[in-house]
């Protein structure tokens, strides 16, 4: 059996290292975890008060409230509260802490109970993030999918008025302020009888499969734009400078040397080394959106986590932020090791570091 | 001129850049012939035009910024300047091969050598993949890479320097080409495997009977390799000889200097090297006059304003000056 030429063989050398990145993203994830946990208990305020703001509230119901959500519970062991001089107790049973029980409902998957929808969060995050997911896949996707083609084209046709134009409308893409550029979208699709906000007309859960489905895109198409416009720009003009600069290098004019074709080059010796800073930006875009599009999901009051988040802060909702913390970090955690992935991938010189 | 022989003509060529800073007069009219099977050395210093010569015949001057003013290259019977850029894709690579002066960066890093090597053989010949394969495995037995079936697979970076530039000759000689191009292949190399390489170069060349062309700035290197020998200064041919007479009669100042600063085993060695005075000329102002002039120990006033044309003066040896060097007369 001959081995194949495309691609390297896998070796031993790049598992150890896989094996080694993943251990950071593990090790990294359970850091998170902790510190999650930490800073909302360093936060000022009692979080039974706030969730009811009622002064005609009796101690006893405060104390109720306290029980429920297991606040009356010691932080950790020793300590009653994180205020080192109020030393508590270490005679209490450490199974009975509050950190403790945070690691063991996050074991079973259990991100606690929302203040505010006095639902648990694990529901409320499932469903807003797949509307994120809808939202931000379809745009990452479209953005890409088109800076990259245009990138390509620009590079390609590089110091010609095309170029010109095609920088031109990248630099204003890119520069565009994200919530201006939803709010005159918004109005663009008023008055074209677009839906502008949410992600379903009431009352649509009713109609058949199709038409739901022709619901949903119609609603989903502005906030799409906003984002493809915002992010298309970046990978655009990313992908012509790095298509450049691989353009430029020895190897390019040593295969036409060859006698390769233009096409044949630009296919098989510039692309792949040309897509390297791509991956790394759309890793870090990716991990850093699915929190991150909180701007466009309030200008159309689009049902996703950015504006769970968003709302959650105001409402003092500690129980949803803490979980919306962590599956931000572990989103972007999670990113970073798939481009890691990617670029050993593409470059056979990222071997063990 | 006899058309069986000389396969490769070069006439009066002029390459120039247009950059933001002016224009850069690179190439001023070079002129030369090579026959089939020789080996031309083109020996100058660093920006005098030898690199940017050699690309112009192979049409790798990347336009703009480059300009191919005006020429002609006539590789058997074919102007290679008028060709279309699919013709042109079939001489390179295929008839004429070129190596380049940094094995380092000179290979696609993301690619395996055996796809790199196997590419060539599929572009210019009808083997598949296998028989590609098979000859790929033999043309790195040839360049002396040992175990060769598996370094196939192997990337540019599990090469050392050395090897490096063994896997870029395999690659220019792929399709046994009739002429190669050296672009200072040696530069960027340790010493010891300079030589190494120098050796296997003159040795494939006989293998497979080619003409070749080697750029250099190291006059050492040139002895042992070339049969004649071109100067090249501020982009002119200044010389042109037989590589002994070069080294015995040297016609021109800057050749005569150029000899004067390396060292060699045959002479004395209590005599101080001598360094050429002044620097080369910027290449940024159209060409009036010697070039050499304003460094030149013989320079008379018809230097300043008039630049001499490269004439034969003894038998094959040419010599663009206008003052003989051995009188100290004007010719």
């Amino acid at each position: 059996m001959t081995p194949p030429l495309q691609h390297g063989t896998f070796p031993l050398q790049r598992w150890r290292m896989l094996l080694k990145r993943f251990g950071w993203a593990l090790f990294t994830i359970l850091f998170v975890v902790v510190l999650n946990f930490f800073l909302f208990r360093v936060l000022p305020g009692d979080p039974a008060r706030q969730g009811i703001r009622d002064p005609r509230l009796t101690p006893e119901t405060i104390q109720a409230i306290r029980v429920r959500f297991g606040l009356d519970k010691p932080i950790i062991n020793c300590f009653e509260s994180l205020n080192p001089v109020k030393v508590g107790s270490c005679g209490v049973n450490p199974l009975d802490t509050q950190f403790f029980i945070y690691v063991k409902n996050l074991l079973k998957g259990d991100l606690g109970q929302s203040f505010y929808y006095n639902r648990p969060v694990k529901d409320i995050l499932g469903e807003r993030l797949w509307n994120t997911i809808l939202l931000i896949g379809a745009g990452q996707i479209l953005a890409i999918l088109i800076g990259v083609v245009f990138g390509l084209f620009a590079a390609w046709k590089a110091r010609t008025a095309i170029d010109y134009a095609a920088l031109i409308s990248g630099l204003v893409a890119w520069s565009l302020p994200t919530f201006w550029l939803a709010i005159i979208l918004l109005f663009w699709g008023t008055n074209h009888g677009l839906p502008i906000g949410g992600k379903a007309t009431p009352g649509m859960s009713s109609y058949p499969f199709m038409q739901q489905m022709g619901d949903l895109l119609q609603h989903l198409f502005l906030p799409t734009l906003a984002y493809t416009i915002i992010y298309m720009g970046e990978y655009m003009l990313i992908m012509r400078s790095s298509l450049l600069d691989v353009l430029a290098e020895d190897y390019i004019l040593a295969a036409k040397a060859k006698g390769l074709s233009a096409f044949q080059i630009l296919k098989d010796h510039a692309l792949k080394n040309s897509m390297l800073p791509l991956v790394t930006l759309i890793a870090i875009n990716l991990g850093f959106t699915v929190g991150g599009a909180v701007q466009i999901e309030t200008v159309f009051s689009w049902p996703g986590l950015g504006g769970a988040i968003f709302e959650a802060v105001g409402r003092k909702d500690y129980p949803l932020l803490q979980g919306g913390f962590l599956l931000i970090a572990i989103s972007v955690i999670l990113a970073n090791f798939i481009a890691d992935l990617t670029y050993s991938y593409l470059d056979p010189r990222v071997q063990a570091d | 001129m006899d058309a069986i022989h000389t396969f490769l003509e070069v006439k009066d060529l002029k390459t120039r850049f247009h950059t933001p800073e002016g224009t850069v007069y690179a190439v001023n009219g070079v002129s030369f012939t090579l026959k089939e099977g020789e080996t031309l050395a083109v020996v100058g210093e660093s920006g005098c035009g030898k690199s940017v010569t050699m690309m112009s015949i192979l049409r790798l001057i990347s336009i703009p910024p480059g300009e191919i003013v005006s020429g002609e290259v006539t590789y058997r019977d074919r102007n290679l300047l008028k060709l279309s850029e699919s013709e042109m894709e079939h001489v390179r690579g295929k008839e004429v091969a070129m190596i380049f002066q940094d094995p380092m960066t000179s290979l696609n890093p993301v690619l395996t050598v055996g796809r790199q090597l196997t590419e060539t053989l599929r572009t210019h010949t009808n083997m598949d993949e296998e028989q590609s394969r098979q000859r790929a495995v033999t043309l790195l037995e040839w360049v002396g890479i040992p175990d060769a079936g598996k370094r196939l697979t192997d990337y540019p970076h599990q090469f050392s320097g050395g090897m490096r530039q063994r896997v870029m000759i395999a690659m220019a000689l792929a399709c046994t080409p009739s002429l190669l191009i050296a672009d200072e292949p040696t530069t960027a190399l340790d010493v010891t495997i300079q030589a190494q390489i120098i050796e296997l170069v003159k040795k494939l060349k006989q293998d497979v009977g080619m003409a070749m062309i080697w750029i250099t700035h190291d006059l050492g290197v040139v002895a042992g390799i070339a049969d004649r020998v071109i100067v090249m200064y501020a982009g002119f041919i200044v010389e042109e000889a037989e590589v002994d007479d070069l080294y015995d009669s040297p016609l021109h100042p800057y050749t005569t200097a150029l000899l004067q600063a390396l060292p060699r085993a045959d002479r004395r060695r209590d005599k101080n090297l001598k360094s050429i005075q002044g620097v080369p000329p910027n290449l940024l102002a159209e060409p009036r006059g010697c070039p050499f002039a304003p460094r030149c120990e013989f320079v008379k006033e018809r230097c300043v304003n008039e630049n001499p044309l490269l004439i034969e003066t003894e038998n094959r040896h040419k010599v663009a000056c206008w003052v003989n060097v051995k009188t100290g007369a004007l010719r």
